[in-house]
């Protein structure tokens, strides 16, 4: 008998906020948290809005002798140990970084595990440039020679780069960090699949727990491309709309419309949402509040992604329809019985409508009676960090009954349930949340209401 | 409900000692270094100015028409797309590249690959981060940054160093539309993968897995990165021999590159269709240090963890004998990197996790020849161990002339070993431990009805 798996912490960070409630009270209002970039200059690019998070130290969210190591995290490794710890508090899992729980449940380490989705985070342009500038040749040309140590030619520019500066930037950073923070020596990945990284980091948190391999895992993933590199790169993507010079101060919540054929495209966000995935017979042996079950989870590959990306897009993504009906399979239930979707929703019409043509290949005439909660207009895309946001206003709305208002200041294809919508109260048994990621990777989870 | 096995069923290399699996073992148990000057770029100046690289790598000859599809993609995605294209043909599963599968519906065929990041565009990025710095103020101007880098930053280029866009390759090459994953756990990546992909078909995911990684950090910010950490051996005067893992003298790893692709199955869905397994993936263990991000546990708890756990599944103490009177496990191939730090503690792990039968073990590093493939390491290293046990043969470590009393096991010095006359070999732990903390262990074991 394989064990069932809950959801019992949740904690996130986004342009909406610090904490889980600043993120369902933002969606709500309902609030965007989208405006002009304040945090680097990015008066040369094309895109030049986004969701920033709002100012925290990470210093407070280790302990005091782990506040040295804070200043070799990056912003993805920062917005994750942030959001971990609430998760921790969240979840009244005691462990040796979230000790401010000391009525929380100890959990031995080697039954904590960690998988937590991140992108490749771009090295911080200024650190590099400002030691690159003193490895120039006499015309004033980056000098590879100059760069190194050894020899006549040789300046030791390199040396101008912090001894740490590789550790800084691994993908794996986030999840390390977050594992010696709270102690947790159970298994440990990072994947690595752009938007689909965090939903595939909580399907396999809950393979692991359901095979016995842990009791508690921190799950879900954490990106910020609120950087030079990391913007050209979506840019590249064909993620984000450009920003037109005279729309500068645009409000945020006017750009990002979802399956709107005409919506300009998508903006970028920052963000990180983990949750603490549980064992359910360890969760209901401490009397843990339990959010939501965690019932079923699928994954598929998009066979010709790569073909999509360089040439013509594709009207409907096969891969992402795979594993909705695989995840659908797995938690033993049909199309029929899915209440709400947590999609992708970027607002770039041409994955939108691949990601619509999905749903709809699975869900057939009913997708128009089913509610999509889009959450790209209040947050951006968080790219790696989405699918742990969208998974944790999943389980907010079945543990409360509820669905968040929507913006859109726009109308969204024909035959979908999602347009502009004030929060209403909704009976909802299950969830589906949904990602595809650049690359072709797609995955679903289904989340079931928990009733005890 | 029956336990669904998990076997091999093809192997795929593309690696500084060449491309063919049988020809890089020869050279492996041959004791043949791999390791020369840094061609790639200008790394004269570097503290490290070699590396083990791959020669004369044509993906055309591995893929064949398929190849022009792919030929904006990064390096190391054409190192799996060449290695993934000779597993799969020893798998049996259909024509090659640009074909569909035979006998397996795609959406059962799923890929888990521990590929890292293709290389930045460097001189680009450079001519943009330096029209970026403004002496002056010591800040990034963006609008000066932007202007280059549109100039300059092409939209493949930038969008194939994305590490799952080798996954997408992979799919489409060979026609998979399973479960899909990458993941980046450093030097341990690619065994992590190899692991995870043998849970998905246990559990019943997917039927085959293309499982493994491909690498290559031989680039400017690459070399920088590890020689700034002081991870790299800087033995200039003598690059042949500075990759000497367990040995007193070591100094730092070598950088290598390439990539390692097994194709494994379910059991019964491979004799079903008329196939031999190569070896079986008996178990995987993975485990963090939590501990420093700098510095692995002194005691090796992660490491001890990862082939505890691997052992088990495998249903194996690894405390006793076999039957044979032999260590339940023949031949651990190491993490081994030759950094003074992990080849210490490897060793006490190894100890701690099999007691008394650590003397009775052989437990080398291949990387003395290959050096490290850093994300790809690991499949590679699985594949050694698949060729020790159909031949009964373990590799050597190479360079290990001065031995460290704190390396104090069986490390297969300087020459091959043929464990035929007591038994071959049967069981082997592959290891590797990943910058961070990240420990992953696969336990291969002969195939046996």
């Amino acid at each position: 008998m394989r064990e069932g798996v809950v959801i019992t912490g949740i904690g996130t960070v986004c342009g909406l906020g610090i904490g889980a409630d600043a993120l369902w009270d933002g969606l709500c209002a309902p609030r965007s948290a989208i405006g002009p970039i304040t945090r680097f200059d990015a008066s040369g690019l094309r895109s030049r809005l986004a969701s920033e998070a709002p100012e925290f130290s990470v210093r407070d969210s280790v302990p005091k002798s782990y506040r040295k190591a804070t200043k070799v995290m990056c912003r993805d490794t920062e917005l994750a140990v942030v959001a971990a710890r609430l998760a921790a508090l969240d979840a009244g899992v005691r462990t040796r970084g979230s000790d401010e729980a000391d009525e929380g449940f100890e959990i031995s380490g080697e039954r904590l595990g960690c998988h937590i989705g991140a992108g490749l985070i771009a090295a911080e342009t200024g650190e590099l440039g400002r030691a690159q500038a003193t490895g120039l040749d006499e015309d004033g040309e980056f000098s590879i020679r100059a760069w190194g140590s050894v020899g006549d030619e040789a300046r030791g520019a390199m040396e101008n780069l912090t001894p740490l500066w590789l550790l800084k930037y691994l993908p794996n950073m986030p999840a390390c960090h977050v594992t010696i923070v709270h102690g947790a020596e159970g298994p440990s990945n990072t994947i690595t699949c752009f938007e689909t990284s965090a939903l595939l980091c909580l399907g396999e948190s809950s393979r692991v727990i359901e095979r016995g391999g842990a009791d508690v895992c921190f799950s879900g993933g954490t990106e910020s491309k609120l950087n030079l590199v990391g913007m050209v790169r979506l840019e590249h993507a064909g993620r984000l709309a450009t920003t037109p010079v005279d729309q500068a101060d645009r409000a945020g919540s006017e750009v990002v419309r979802p399956y709107d054929p005409q919506s300009a495209g998508g903006v970028a966000g920052e963000g990180a949402g983990i949750l603490m995935l549980e064992g359910m017979g360890h969760a209901r042996g401490r009397g843990a509040r339990v959010y939501a079950q965690v019932a079923g989870f699928g994954a598929a590959q998009t066979r010709t992604a790569v073909d999509a990306i360089y040439g013509e897009p594709v009207e409907r993504d096969e891969g992402l329809s795979d594993a909705i009906l695989s995840a659908l399979r797995d938690a033993g239930i049909t199309a029929e019985q899915v209440d709400a979707i947590v999609p992708g929703a970027q607002g770039a019409a041409a994955l939108d409508r691949a990601e619509a043509g999905a749903l709809s290949g699975v869900f057939g005439e009913r997708l128009r009676e089913i509610p999509l909660v889009t959450i790209s207009p209040n947050v951006g895309s968080c790219v790696a960090g989405q699918g742990g946001l969208q998974t944790a206003v999943a389980a907010m709305c079945l543990h409360r009954q509820m669905l968040p208002g929507r913006i859109h200041a726009g109308r969204p294809a024909d035959g979908l349930d999602a347009g502009a919508a004030d929060t209403r109260d909704a009976r909802l048994t299950y969830v589906l949340v949904c990602a595809s990621g650049l690359g072709g990777q797609n995955a679903a989870i289904v989340l079931r209401r928990d009733e005890g | 409900m029956s336990e669904r096995r998990v076997v091999l069923m093809g192997m795929g290399l593309v690696t500084p000692l060449g491309e063919d699996v049988e020809a890089v073992w020869s050279g492996l148990v041959a004791g043949t270094s791999a390791i020369g000057p840094v061609t790639r770029f200008d790394a004269g100046t570097f503290a490290t100015n070699f590396a083990a690289e791959v020669r004369g790598f044509s993906l055309r000859d591995s893929i064949g028409g398929e190849a022009s599809t792919h030929e904006g993609a990064g390096q190391s995605t054409h190192f799996a797309l060449a290695a993934c294209a000779r597993a799969w043909a020893q798998a049996g599963l259909g024509a090659g590249a640009g074909s569909a599968p035979e006998g397996v519906d795609p959406r059962r065929i799923g890929i888990y690959l521990g590929a890292g990041e293709g290389p930045p565009d460097f001189e680009s990025f450079s001519a943009a981060n330096i029209a970026g710095w403004n002496a002056d103020t010591r800040t990034v101007d963006g609008g000066a940054w932007a202007k280059v880098a549109y100039e300059r930053l092409s939209k493949m280029r930038e969008l194939e160093q994305e590490p799952n866009m080798t996954v997408g390759r992979l799919a489409r090459a060979f026609g998979a539309r399973g479960p899909a994953f990458n993941c980046m756990t450093a030097c341990a990546a690619s065994t992590q993968a190899v692991g995870e992909a043998s849970e998905m078909i246990r559990r019943g995911d997917a039927d085959v897995m293309i499982a493994g990684g491909a690498h290559s950090m031989i680039h400017p910010l690459g070399m920088t990165g590890f020689i700034r950490l002081t991870a790299m051996s800087t033995r200039r005067d003598d690059p042949a021999t500075a990759s000497r893992p367990f040995d007193a003298t070591r100094d730092g790893f070598v950088m290598g590159e390439g990539a390692g692709i097994v194709v494994i199955e379910e059991l019964g869905h491979a004799l079903g269709r008329g196939a031999t397994p190569l070896a079986e993936i008996a178990g995987y263990g993975s485990s963090a240090d939590a501990f420093r991000i700098t510095d692995i546990q002194p005691e090796g708890r992660g490491a001890t963890s990862a082939m505890r756990q691997a052992c088990a599944q495998a249903g194996i103490d690894p405390t006793k004998a076999d039957d044979k009177g032999r260590a339940p496990v023949q031949y651990v191939n190491a993490h081994g990197t030759g950094t003074q730090e992990n080849d210490k503690i490897e060793t006490t792990a190894v100890r701690n996790a099999f007691g008394p039968m650590a003397d009775k073990l052989l437990f080398g590093s291949v990387k003395s020849m290959l050096g490290h493939l850093i994300q790809a390491a690991g499949a590679v290293e699985l594949i050694t161990c698949v060729k020790a046990i159909e031949t009964g043969i373990v590799p050597p470590t190479m360079n290990l002339k001065n031995p460290d009393p704190r390396c104090d096991l069986d490390h297969i010095a300087g020459e091959a070993r043929d464990l035929n006359p007591s038994g071959g070999v049967d069981v082997c732990l592959s290891n590797s431990f990943g910058f961070g903390g990240q420990n992953n262990t696969v336990c291969v074991r002969r195939y046996e009805e």
